[in-house]
């Protein structure tokens, strides 16, 4: 069986399971936030009744963070929701955005968007919250209700994102019932080279694979190439899983992984029993492909989806308005330091907006230094306009009033995930995918750039 | 149990996002709030760039759509995985997409909530038709007729799927066949 196979038949309670095969599976956690968690409380009261309790407390984490930092009064209201929900039901792990538990969450535009309005717990992006507060663990099966959920596949683990019914079903029983999918293989060899990142390598394979080449499928990555990518780097491949219709990534388990979930699990308090998946010997692949990390060269996802591959240095004809770094995907603390690098001693010449996923990130770059000066320092002196308010901001787009935005249509470069149209604002709006790199190196250019044009 | 509808046709392209389907900034509106269920069916497809679809598929001011089925191409619903999308079509008074293959959690939604029947046909019927045609969707024969040419596409059955948009979807579903406990 192939990983996800086994990860499966685990939570099925059988010893086999076979593609295609619809089984009822018993999740480890679910996770939902405040776009889709209302909406699955919603579901969960309607058909289990206004008296009903979640299936396992402990098994549910609710993390607000998409529209957090606007005035939009049904945002504020729907984390609202949220925090009712949680004091009912006496969940643990809630990441609120204030500190009081009885309190309200309003905004407050008047003091601008960059400086810090949260509390102490709340924990940013939810798919790089949950590794960091101890939530993904080896083996485990994770449901989310956001389609991203597929990141913490890096950590070997099944994880994929489902709707407010599915959830809210979750949520009352703590099974589901899945259709066991066939499984691709990527096979990773050699090491990435100067300038290239891990987003260029899912960039990569979804331009090999399509946009829905991975439709109903999971997407194993292993191989010897795979030792030589953080477990950021890993995330950001899994992350992506869906941009290619996948219904999961996932890798296998190694020492990195064991020293990230053993260290997260016990800063946190959370669980830290779990039993990682090994491939076994014969594993049944639907189709084989193999990634040489050392040939990648930055890429680019061109408007209007993430499968328009193209290479970094043919598009430097292409005129930039705007650049943006951040989200789940792009926004982790390797991503900014990748950034930070190609940006060190320069300015950019196009608004650039950074946006880190989680105030542990924010801390991290505010902490960091290089020199006489922090990373968040340096970011700020090359011009790039760096809030606090760690969040999903613009990468989809959000109320009118989200950091970030493109209210107009502009042309964006963007080391997020996504960019059909209007993802990140106005619906006349171009992004263009790309490496933290490459979204330095085209800023500082205002054109899209190949970041090994500026690194030495 | 309703299995032949008849109306005029939206079409859209290949990958139709949810994005598209329902823009982000009405992802605001909570769909199990009545009222807010209403209103996402005034957005629906509000995020289809104005220069390929100069057509809106529902008209300004109104929150039901006049076409009952709509017809995407490839990918149809893929991206983020917001129920709020096929919600938003049903709530506009859609019952059907026909497309040539659609998103895995686009396609479990529209089964879930009971909002949608998701049709896959094998022939590219968003290059055959165009917005305003008036079309028989025929669920039991499962294919689509056109009345202006009387020509039938056949779409491939919905299997296992079709009774429980049939019931209304996941849950009334599982408690028919007894797989949940009756409603508390
Ligand atoms: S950062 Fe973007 S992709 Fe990630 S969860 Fe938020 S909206 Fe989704």
């Amino acid at each position: 069986m192939t990983l996800t196979e086994k990860i499966l038949a685990r939570a099925a309670g059988k010893s086999g399971v076979q593609a295609g095969e619809n089984v009822w599976v018993n999740a480890d956690i679910l996770m939902t936030h405040d776009v889709c968690g209302p909406g699955t409380i919603g579901v969960f009261k309607r058909e289990f009744g206004p008296q009903a309790r979640v299936w396992d407390p402990d098994k549910v984490v609710i993390i607000p963070d998409h529209y957090i930092f606007t005035a939009d009064s049904k945002s504020n209201r729907n984390v609202d929701i949220l925090r009712d929900f949680v004091r009912e039901q006496s969940l643990p792990y809630f990441y609120d955005v204030i500190d009081k538990p009885s309190g309200r969450w309003v905004f407050d535009s008047s003091k601008g968007m960059l400086k810090r309005q949260y509390g102490s717990n709340y924990a940013g992006v939810c798919h790089t919250a949950l590794p960091q507060k101890g939530h993904t663990r080896p083996g485990e099966i994770l449901f989310g209700t956001d389609s991203h959920t597929c990141m913490a596949g890096a950590f070997n683990e099944f994880a994929t994102g489902i709707g407010n019914t599915d959830a809210g079903f979750v949520m009352g029983t703590g099974k589901l019932l899945l259709k066991v999918p066939e499984t691709m293989h990527f096979h990773l060899e050699g090491k990435l080279q100067k300038g290239v990142m891990a987003k260029d390598v899912i960039l990569h394979c979804i331009g090999e694979i399509g946009f829905d080449g991975a439709t109903y499928r999971a997407m194993q990555f292993d191989g010897p190439g795979v030792a030589g990518l953080s477990m950021d780097d890993r995330m950001t491949i899994a992350n992506m899983a869906i941009e290619a219709g996948g219904k999961n990534g996932i890798f296998e388990f190694d020492a990195q992984t064991q020293a990230f979930v053993d260290h997260r699990c016990k800063l946190n308090g959370t669980k830290s029993a779990y039993e990682p998946v090994e491939p076994d010997k014969s594993q049944k692949f639907v189709c084989e492909l193999v990634v040489d990390l050392t040939k990648l060269e930055p890429t680019v996802a061109c408007h209007p989806d993430p499968g328009r591959r193209a290479l970094a240095k043919a598009l430097g004809h292409i005129k930039l308005d705007r650049a943006y770094i951040g989200s789940c995907t792009g926004g982790k603390t390797g991503d900014f330091l990748d950034f930070a690098r190609v940006l060190l001693g320069k300015r950019v010449v196009i608004d650039t907006f950074g946006v880190p996923a989680t105030p542990e990130i924010v801390h991290d770059l505010q902490t960091a230094r290089w020199g006489d000066k922090t990373v968040w320092e340096i970011l700020v002196d090359a011009g790039v306009q760096m809030t606090e308010n760690a969040s999903c901001a613009a990468c989809l787009g959000g109320p009118v009033d989200t950091f970030g935005r493109m209210n107009t249509p502009l042309k964006c470069i963007s080391a997020t995930n996504r960019n059909f149209p209007g993802r990140m604002g106005h619906k006349e709006s171009q992004v263009f995918l790309a490496s933290p790199a490459t979204v330095a190196a085209s800023a500082l250019t205002g054109r899209i750039t190949d970041p090994r044009e500026l690194l030495s | 149990m309703q299995s032949v509808f008849t109306g005029p046709v939206f079409v859209v392209g290949d990958n139709i996002d949810t994005d598209q389907i329902i823009p982000a900034q009405y992802l605001t509106l909570v769909p199990t709030i009545p009222d807010e269920y209403e209103k996402l069916g005034g957005y629906a497809m509000a995020g289809l760039p104005d220069s390929l679809y100069p057509i809106r598929f529902v008209a300004e001011g109104k929150l039901d759509s006049e076409y009952p089925i709509v017809v995407g191409g490839r990918n149809f619903g893929c991206g983020s995985s917001r129920e709020h999308a096929p919600i938003a079509l049903g709530s506009a008074n859609a019952r059907i997409v026909v497309a040539e293959s659609f998103a895995r959690i686009f396609f479990r939604n529209s089964v879930a909530t009971g909002e949608l029947y998701p049709c896959e046909c094998l022939d590219r019927l968003c290059e055959i038709l165009k917005t305003g045609e008036v079309v028989t969707v025929d669920l039991d024969a499962c294919n689509v007729s056109v009345r202006a040419t009387g020509k039938v596409y056949r779409f491939k059955s919905l299997g296992e799927v079709r009774p429980v948009v049939d019931a209304g979807g996941l849950f009334n579903y599982a408690r028919k066949n007894k797989m949940i406990a009756a409603q508390a």
